[in-house]
């Protein structure tokens, strides 16, 4: 008897209803989760633009080892296309040169490089055959202005591709043309015996 | 003799209001706890409006755009970032140029103000997250954002619970992919006998001695 009494005592009540509120108003701090500061990608009313994310000022150049006018950041020798690359030609290079081919160039020059890529292809692009006797001749460095600036049409990859990666793919670039271009008196006989040739 | 202060049901009151009680409490949290895992609250699944329906089934699994063409700084930097309207122009100055679901980023290009994308995936701001860690130690995108590339409006795949993080934390071995699968959408890490992910895992020298569970891995 004596307990039931103390059980539907509203003041007990009263000292225990506090317990769902608290569920309640854990859900409610939010302060910690949207900090007063800007992470990448996050929209400003303080900027112009409306970008948290600022933009290089002009002229800002990179920090690296490598001084700005090098052949690395430019393609260029004293103003002329670079004939050589500005690294060793490694098998590692040609490699990272193929995976980035593969995920920026492909969709429009096509995994072998001859313009047939799934964009050009669907999408109706004429986008030409690196394999052609201007191309194949050309010093390596112009392949990598046309990553860094691009060309007519196509776009410049600069902000995409760093200059390390443009100079893989330049390399790689040359590799293709080489693969689609080679004198059947190179190969050994083997080779040519798996070619199916004599 | 004193008055009788009870009725005779009293006993029975107390019961019903005690039990009652009980479950009125449990029920609030068990509804507490279905909303915390509710798509309501997590957004699993729940696909968001974007300014232009851009869609991944599109342009990843029909046109087989590597996920780097438009998120370049994935393998290299924290955010794995949103392509600029460049990006999107690359092709489609030549490509649906008249369509007028891409109105909103040819205005963007001329006018050079952003596309704003309403976000999918936002961590607290308290808890650290780095890309390149993951994509270079052999995790693929799919293992925690789910088959994208089968969506035509971005959804979660993971709430991105503390858990959730942990999970794999303690077990890298379950998700662990070699590094040339990782932006590969189909392939599945468990179609690998376990003894060759434990062996993928000392040679990408991820730690397993519980260190990667330590609080300030991810509050820092
Ligand atoms: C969106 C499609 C597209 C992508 C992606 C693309 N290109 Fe091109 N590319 C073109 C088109 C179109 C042209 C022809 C430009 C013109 O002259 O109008 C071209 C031309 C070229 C040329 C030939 C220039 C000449 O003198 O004939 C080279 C070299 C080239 N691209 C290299 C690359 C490399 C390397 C990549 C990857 C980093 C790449 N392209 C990515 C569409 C593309
Ligand atoms: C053609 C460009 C393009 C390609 C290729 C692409 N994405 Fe996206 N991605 C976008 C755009 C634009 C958004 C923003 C709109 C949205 O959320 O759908 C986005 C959003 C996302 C988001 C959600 C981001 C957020 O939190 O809001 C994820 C995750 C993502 N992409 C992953 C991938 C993965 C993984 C791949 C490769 C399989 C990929 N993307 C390929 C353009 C691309
Ligand atoms: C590598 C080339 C490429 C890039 C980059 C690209 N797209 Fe596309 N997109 C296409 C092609 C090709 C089509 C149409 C193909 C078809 O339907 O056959 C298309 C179609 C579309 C459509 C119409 C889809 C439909 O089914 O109605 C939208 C919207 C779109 N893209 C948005 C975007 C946005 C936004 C971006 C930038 C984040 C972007 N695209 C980047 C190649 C690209
Ligand atoms: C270990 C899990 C994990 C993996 C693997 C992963 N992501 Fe993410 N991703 C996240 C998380 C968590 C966020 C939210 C980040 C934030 O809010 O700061 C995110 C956000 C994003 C965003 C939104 C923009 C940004 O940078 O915050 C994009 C785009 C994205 N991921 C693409 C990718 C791509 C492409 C891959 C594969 C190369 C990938 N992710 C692999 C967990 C992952
Ligand atoms: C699918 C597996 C997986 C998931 C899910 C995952 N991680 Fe990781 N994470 C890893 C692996 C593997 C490493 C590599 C550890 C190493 O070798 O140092 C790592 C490393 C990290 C690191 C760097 C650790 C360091 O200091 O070296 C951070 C930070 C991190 N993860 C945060 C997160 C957060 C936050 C989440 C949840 C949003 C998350 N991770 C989810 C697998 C995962
Ligand atoms: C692998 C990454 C990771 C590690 C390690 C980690 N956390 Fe977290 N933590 C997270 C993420 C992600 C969230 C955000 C969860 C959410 O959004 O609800 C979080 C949230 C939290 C929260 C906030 C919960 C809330 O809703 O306010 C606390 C407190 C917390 N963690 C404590 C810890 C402690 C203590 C440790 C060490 C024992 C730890 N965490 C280790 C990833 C991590």
């Amino acid at each position: 008897m004596e307990s039931a009494a103390r059980t539907l005592n509203p003041s007990r009540l009263a000292r225990v209803a506090w317990i769902p509120l608290c569920l309640l108003l854990a859900a409610c701090h939010i302060d910690m989760y949207d900090q007063p500061r800007y992470t990448a990608n996050q929209p400003s009313d303080f900027f112009e633009d409306g970008r948290a994310m600022r933009p290089p000022v002009p002229n800002t150049v990179p920090m690296t080892d490598e001084p700005p006018d090098s052949v690395m950041l430019t393609g260029r020798a004293n103003g002329e296309l670079a004939v050589e690359l500005p690294m060793e030609l490694t098998a590692e290079l040609l490699e990272r040169g193929q995976t980035r081919y593969n995920a920026y160039c492909a969709p429009c020059h096509g995994l072998a490089g001859d313009g047939n890529g799934v964009i050009a292809y669907r999408g109706g692009i004429q986008v030409p055959s690196l394999h052609n006797d201007r191309l194949r001749t050309v010093q390596v460095g112009y392949f990598f202005d046309v990553i860094t600036n691009g060309i007519n049409r196509m776009y410049s990859y600069a902000n995409r591709i760093p200059p390390e990666d443009r100079w893989a793919v330049a390399a790689y670039v040359r590799a293709l043309q080489l693969s689609q271009n080679v004198d059947a008196n190179d190969l050994t006989a083997e080779e040519r015996q798996q070619l199916g040739g004599q | 003799m004193s008055a009788q202060i009870f009725p005779r049901n009293a006993n029975a009151l107390v019961w019903v209001s005690i039990i009652g009680l009980v479950l009125l409490i449990g029920g609030i949290v068990a509804a507490l706890v279905g909303l915390y895992l509710s798509p309501w609250y997590t957004e699993v699944g729940v696909a968001k409006e974007q300014p232009v329906p851009f869609s991944h089934k599109h342009h990843v699994d029909q046109l087989k755009i590597d996920c780097r063409y438009c998120h370049a700084t994935v393998e290299r930097a924290a955010h794995a970032g949103f392509p600029s309207t460049d990006t999107c122009m690359s092709c489609h100055s030549q490509v649906w140029t008249n369509s007028p679901l891409l109105q909103p980023v040819r205005d963007s290009y001329q006018s050079g103000e952003s596309v704003v994308w309403n976000r999918i995936y936002d961590l607290p701001d308290f808890v650290y997250f780095n890309h390149s860690v993951h994509v270079a130690k052999g995790i693929g995108c799919a293992s925690c954002h789910g088959r994208i590339d089968q969506q035509h409006l971005t959804a979660k795949a993971q709430p991105l619970y503390m858990g959730w993080c942990l999970g794999c934390h303690r077990n890298p071995e379950d998700n662990v992919r070699p590094r040339d699968e990782v932006f590969n959408m189909a392939f599945d890490p468990r179609s690998l006998p376990l003894e060759q992910r434990v062996a993928l895992v000392a040679e990408y020298q991820i730690p397993t001695d519980g260190r990667l569970t330590n609080c300030y891995v991810c509050h820092r």
